[in-house]
């Protein structure tokens, strides 16, 4: 009797493993502190609520690239195509549904962004398994291009390079109606935000999460040790379109506009770099890249206008050049750093 | 139709002179470098500059572009590229594209959004009529030049000792360093000489292409198609790529104009996917 139930209680290694994956999904202080400090905004900076309902947008766009190349390795310069397809799939559900009740709705909106956007991700999913870095960073491209391309020639869709107009989604759930102040547009990205991170987070720290970053570390020992390493790739692209599309319906609903700059390189470099200046691999990186990088363009944008660019660029010369992982990265690298010292000591 | 081919072939030769240097790096280096836009951008200017300003003749503003975008090219290889060859692909592309946002932003400090044009010397302006078609007499003189540029590429890649050198740290870095061939200087070498091209293909393109502070990203992809249709192993690879593609813009353009990019950015993706090492190149992918 007592040996049968002996057995069923787990051996000691599992007993380690399952306390390392609870351990890896515990919330840290410095965590809730950033929730705290950005849902107080609403009430610290007032007159701001446009521009940080634009910052939580790209934060999102930012971490769906986070999902896709900082666990899964996969090196992507053409995110902008699924925020870019997400806002015209939301702008068009808004504008065409508009009275009809269901349809108008921001938050089916939302799903419909993300749904086409997680489609198309699907299906182009299978051209960057294979290949080198080169390979997808251009097949990625192709496809923005293609999207971009789509967008501009399908006009009486789209309205082409003029933009779509006419988008006006009804109010969110039925009750909330969208403000001139940016009110329930901050609130509303806000909690769209905090529910897609907290399911980012719930998927990377589970044993599929973990599986990721083993096939971003060794794509070949990952396969040898029995991991459909594909199956897994199309998974978390997927995923990552679904966060982009998200966010770009977030985009075309808040902002009541959808235009080919969405789909543009720009907007797919933008976000990239985003996450390298926050650091890629921690969920974190994105949010406080498009904070910093949000602001940094409202700051040096009124005082040169249009050559801001430079300064972006510069910045992130010297970061690849010295400081390797981004912010995050130069803060976790400290921490360890003062841990050994702790440890000598 | 005649005319058409031939603006094609003017397209896709300035378009060749334009991404050589970007195929060579690539295949040497294994480094991504697109910032390469920036070095025909600087030549582009410096033409315009020249020719504005200091009233400088068309004909010596090209070895001038040349030597300007070469000794550029050297100078940023020397201080900053050579310490990324090492480093992962994303940080180079980042790196690289941190400093075409760079230029972009000089050069719309120093010229202003404005699409910059050029006005060509009269003796090659005009058209000529041969065999029933219309051709620029600049579009002739631009296929003159490339030519002659493309068969001493040749030459040199295959005649002398420092092509042969050049193939070796291609084909085989490792090897080719063990055998005593000092890569790391070549590759100094190749990399001016490349953003020289590319320079000079900037000047030469003043005066088909308008130029603006966005070319290097308008242009990056056109250097990234010829690149991934001809493979970087070889140069007649990209160049063949490069005509294709001139002759496929400029018809597309002419005929479909709706969904002209649209085909060259799908056969882009395709030719990726079926055949990674380009549709031109001999041998397996690096």
């Amino acid at each position: 009797m007592t040996d049968i139930a002996l057995s069923h209680r787990p051996s000691p290694e599992a007993q380690k493993a399952r306390a390392v994956l609870l351990g890896r999904s515990r919330w840290g202080v410095a965590e809730i502190a950033f929730w705290v400090i950005a849902a107080a905004c609403y009430f610290l900076l007032p007159t701001k609520l446009s521009l940080l309902s634009e910052i939580a947008i790209l934060g999102l766009l930012a971490l769906s690239i986070d999902l896709v190349l900082g666990y899964a390795g996969i090196v992507t310069l053409g995110q902008g195509a699924f925020f870019g397809v997400g806002a015209y799939a939301a702008g068009l559900a808004a504008k065409y549904g508009a009275g009809s009740a269901p349809w108008s709705d921001p938050v089916i909106g939302l799903f419909i962004g993300g749904g086409f956007a997680a489609l198309i991700g699907f299906i182009t999913s299978f051209l960057v398994l294979r290949g080198s870095d080169l390979t997808r960073l251009m097949v990625t491209l192709g496809v923005a291009l293609i999207v971009d391309e789509i967008v501009n020639q399908t006009k009486w869709l789209t309205g082409g390079s003029d933009g779509l107009q006419g988008v006006l989604p009804s109010a969110v759930l039925g009750i909330w109606d969208f403000d001139l102040y940016g009110k329930t547009a901050f609130i509303y990205s806000m909690v769209v935000l905090f529910v897609l991170f907290l399911l980012a987070r719930a998927i990377v720290k589970s044993p599929f999460g973990l599986s990721l970053q083993a096939i971003k570390g060794n794509p070949l020992r990952t396969r040898a040790i029995g991991m459909p390493v594909n199956g897994r790739l199309v998974a978390i692209y997927t995923i990552g379109s679904f966060y982009a599309g998200v966010a770009g319906a977030l985009a075309a609903q808040t902002t009541q506009f959808a235009s080919p700059d969405y789909v543009a390189f720009h907007r797919s470099a933008d976000a990239l770099l985003m996450l390298v200046f926050g650091g890629a691999g921690h969920l974190y990186g994105g949010l406080l890249g498009s904070i910093i990088f949000r602001t940094m363009q409202d700051v040096l944008g009124n005082i040169t206008p249009q050559y801001w660019q430079f300064w972006l660029g510069a910045t992130l010369v010297a970061l690849v050049l010295f400081v390797r992982g981004g912010i995050l990265g130069l803060l976790s690298g400290l921490r360890d750093r003062m841990k050994r010292k702790g440890d000598a000591a | 139709m005649l005319t058409i081919l031939f603006d094609g072939v003017a397209y896709g030769m300035l378009l060749f002179i334009l991404a050589v240097g970007l195929c060579v790096t690539l295949g040497l280096m294994n480094f991504i470098n697109l910032a390469h836009g920036a070095f025909a951008m600087a030549g582009g200017y410096l033409t315009i500059t020249l020719m504005q300003q200091a009233g400088v003749p068309f004909l010596l503003c090209l070895p001038a572009a040349f030597i300007f975008a070469a000794a550029l090219g050297l100078l940023l290889e020397r201080t900053l590229y050579r310490h990324l060859y090492d480093k992962t692909h994303l940080d180079q592309v980042l790196f690289s594209i941190g400093l075409v946002f760079m230029s972009m932003a000089m050069i719309d400090y120093a010229y202003g959004a404005n699409q910059q044009i050029v006005n060509l010397p009269d003796y090659l302006t005009g058209r000529l009529n041969f065999l029933g078609a219309s051709i620029g007499v600049y579009r002739l003189f631009v296929i003159v030049i490339c030519s002659l540029l493309v068969i001493g590429l040749q030459l040199i890649l295959t005649q002398t000792r420092f092509g042969s050198r050049l193939r070796a740290a291609v084909d085989d870095g490792r090897v080719a360093r063990g055998m005593g061939i000092d890569v790391t200087r070549i590759f100094a070498v190749t990399f001016a000489v490349g953003s020289g091209l590319a320079g000079l293909g900037g000047a030469l393109g003043t005066g088909i292409i308008s130029f603006d502070p966005t070319f290097p990203l308008k242009y990056m992809i056109y250097f990234l198609i010829v690149i991934s249709v001809g493979g970087t192993t070889t140069i007649t690879g990209p160049f063949l790529a490069a005509i294709l593609l001139g002759v496929a813009d400029v018809a597309g353009k002419y005929y479909v104009p709706a969904v002209g990019g649209f085909i060259i950015y799908t056969i882009m993706v395709l030719v990726l996917i079926l055949r990674p090492q380009g549709l031109f190149a001999r041998g397996p992918a690096r």
